[in-house]
């Protein structure tokens, strides 16, 4: 099985940090505990058998009600061996911090600020986080599923 | 020289361009550090639009995200629905009938050959060459004509649906195609003659905006942008879905990855473009355009009116939505300017839970500061024009 290279040595490279691997519909997934996620990035990056050099997607999902209740999800792909797989983070309200992948792949640096923006995760060693999409005086983060539908914060005009 | 620099008191200048500058589209703001008139930092700030795409979909059922998805690329937005309808169909676990892979490939290419049609007749238009821009306004109005003819519509274009297609091809289509693309091509030798060997095109293109295959992939370029770099990486031949693989094209490649190499990929992927269409349209077989999947796909309104099965599978995917099983996909197809990707996560209900995409137009934009840095202020435009950046998938 040509696809699942990226599982079994991800699995046999970090034993404690793999929590699961699955594959549904053709995707491969690694859920994986954020303490390493650097380190893993970096061997997706950089393994001979694997180099995943495109870093095509990061994203949050709220499962809120679940403990963990976010995910930081990554999607890479790789050029030399034409490969994708996901890498999910497991990121707990208590503790909303995650270690930047920029220093992997630059491209990270504003996909981190979006789930920044949205989500409230806080990457640490990003160079610049901040906002992206709202202003900095802007309150909570809108794509929680807690963020009510229909709030508005606007800076000029009719409040609510 | 540098003794004359030391005595002038010189300081940088921060200015503004855009938001509502016209290269900057309206939704792009650049504070720009200048020193005379060489940029020493740039910074991008988007945001003035900001659609919230992902909140309005979390609130949807899967089949109501359908006219969200064509929103977030108004120049090629039949891609769009593509995309999407193909992923919801792998969470699904549901192939499409033959005919209605034809049609949608058709309908991508259309779309493809619009959105490079639309972006380098911007590109001239900004760089002064109107006449370039009125030959492809021109062809681009008559691709549009086609895909109205598809889709019954001209502005909110909405064709591709989950499970299958809203029609099939309006009568006398291929010849329509024949007529067009006769008339596009012409067009494209206009124009061709007009920039390809332009002096000015020239000197205001090339070796502006240069980076590296390596830089460009560290920053996650895709599309006609990274395929400039000479790195020929296309989601349709990388990974091919619906009968892509059964269609005869080259991708063209560049080598320095500057503004004119972007340029004439561009172009040449036209001429492919149309090469798929014509294979299509030649190779499509007869047969139904959508499945046969009542929980899925609507029954036809005559069935829904006269079959009381029919009645009920069209209340219930109209009130409760489809219900794919839980479960998280990531579907790539190649976009107008690059990868676009729909990552869904499903639970089971009648609503995504997750419905994100990958707008290939984030990565290029936020690698504006190093396409431009050290260069002078007019060199903004084309390398803007270039990345091809469209509002509605870079707001998110």
């Amino acid at each position: 099985m040509d696809e699942s290279v990226t599982l079994k040595k991800l699995a046999q490279k970090f034993p404690d940090a793999v929590v699961g691997t699955h594959r549904y519909r053709g995707d491969d997934t690694a859920i994986v505990t954020k303490e390493k996620i650097r380190d893993i990035c970096l061997f997706l990056r950089d393994d001979p058998d694997l180099l995943y050099n495109f870093m095509m997607d990061l994203t949050v999902v709220d499962y809120l009600g679940r403990e963990p209740r976010f995910e930081v999800v990554y999607h890479l792909y790789s050029l030399a061996h034409n490969r994708r797989v996901r890498l999910k983070a497991l990121v707990s309200e208590s503790d909303l911090t995650i270690d930047s992948v920029v220093p992997v792949w630059i491209a990270a640096d504003w996909f981190e600020r979006e789930a920044y923006d949205m989500y409230g995760v806080i990457f640490q060693g990003h160079p610049n986080l901040r906002r992206i999409l709202l202003y900095e005086g802007f309150e909570g983060h809108p794509l929680r599923k807690d963020y009510p539908l229909k709030k508005r914060q606007p800076l000029i005009g009719p409040v609510n | 020289m540098a003794e004359i620099a030391k005595d002038l008191h010189t300081e940088h200048m921060v200015i503004n361009m855009g938001p509502s500058h016209p290269v900057t589209h309206g939704t792009v703001k650049f504070l720009v550090t200048l020193e005379g008139e060489t940029i020493v930092d740039l910074d991008v700030e988007i945001g003035y639009l900001h659609r919230g795409f992902e909140k309005m979909c979390e609130n949807s059922t899967w089949q109501q995200v359908m006219p969200y998805t064509d929103r977030l690329n108004y120049v090629s937005p039949l891609i769009n629905n593509t995309g999407y309808a193909l992923a919801v169909e792998k969470l699904l676990g549901i192939d499409v009938p033959e005919r209605c892979k034809y049609l949608r490939v058709i309908a991508c290419e259309l779309s493809r050959l619009a959105d490079h049609l639309t972006n380098v007749a911007a590109a001239g238009l900004e760089l002064g060459a109107f006449t370039a821009f009125l030959y492809f306004v021109e062809a681009r109005e008559l691709v549009w004509d086609l895909i109205e003819s598809l889709c019954g519509a001209r502005v909110t274009v909405n064709y591709v649906r989950i499970g299958g297609l809203k029609n099939d091809l309006p009568e006398r289509f291929e010849e329509k195609v024949r007529d067009v693309f006769r008339e596009v091509r012409r067009l494209w030798k206009d124009v061709d003659k007009l920039l390809t060997k332009n002096r000015i095109f020239i000197d205001r293109m090339r070796g502006v905006g240069a980076i590296s295959a390596e830089e460009a992939i560290a920053y996650g370029f895709t599309g006609p942008c990274l395929r400039a770099c000479g790195v020929p990486y296309d989601v349709r031949k990388a990974q091919p879905y619906l009968v892509y693989d059964r269609m005869d094209f080259e991708v063209p490649i560049g080598e320095t990855g500057d503004n004119f190499d972007k340029y004439l990929v561009r172009m040449e992927e036209m001429q492919q473009s149309m090469r798929i269409v014509e294979q299509a349209l030649a190779q499509m077989p007869d047969g139904p355009i959508n499945v046969r999947m009542p929980q899925v796909r609507m029954e036809p309104k005559e069935k829904i009116y006269t079959r009381i099965d029919s009645l009920i599978y069209h209340f219930k995917t109209v009130i409760e939505g489809i219900k794919p099983p839980p479960g998280e996909v990531y579907q790539a197809v190649e976009g107008g300017n690059g990868e676009l990707g729909f990552y869904l996560v499903s639970d089971g209900s009648g609503k995504p839970v997750k419905c994100r995409v990958r707008p290939p137009c984030f990565a290029l934009t936020a690698a504006m500061p190093r396409l431009v840095k050290g260069r002078l202020l007019a060199d903004i435009v084309p390398t803007f024009d270039m990345i091809n950046m469209i509002g509605g998938e870079c707001d998110r």
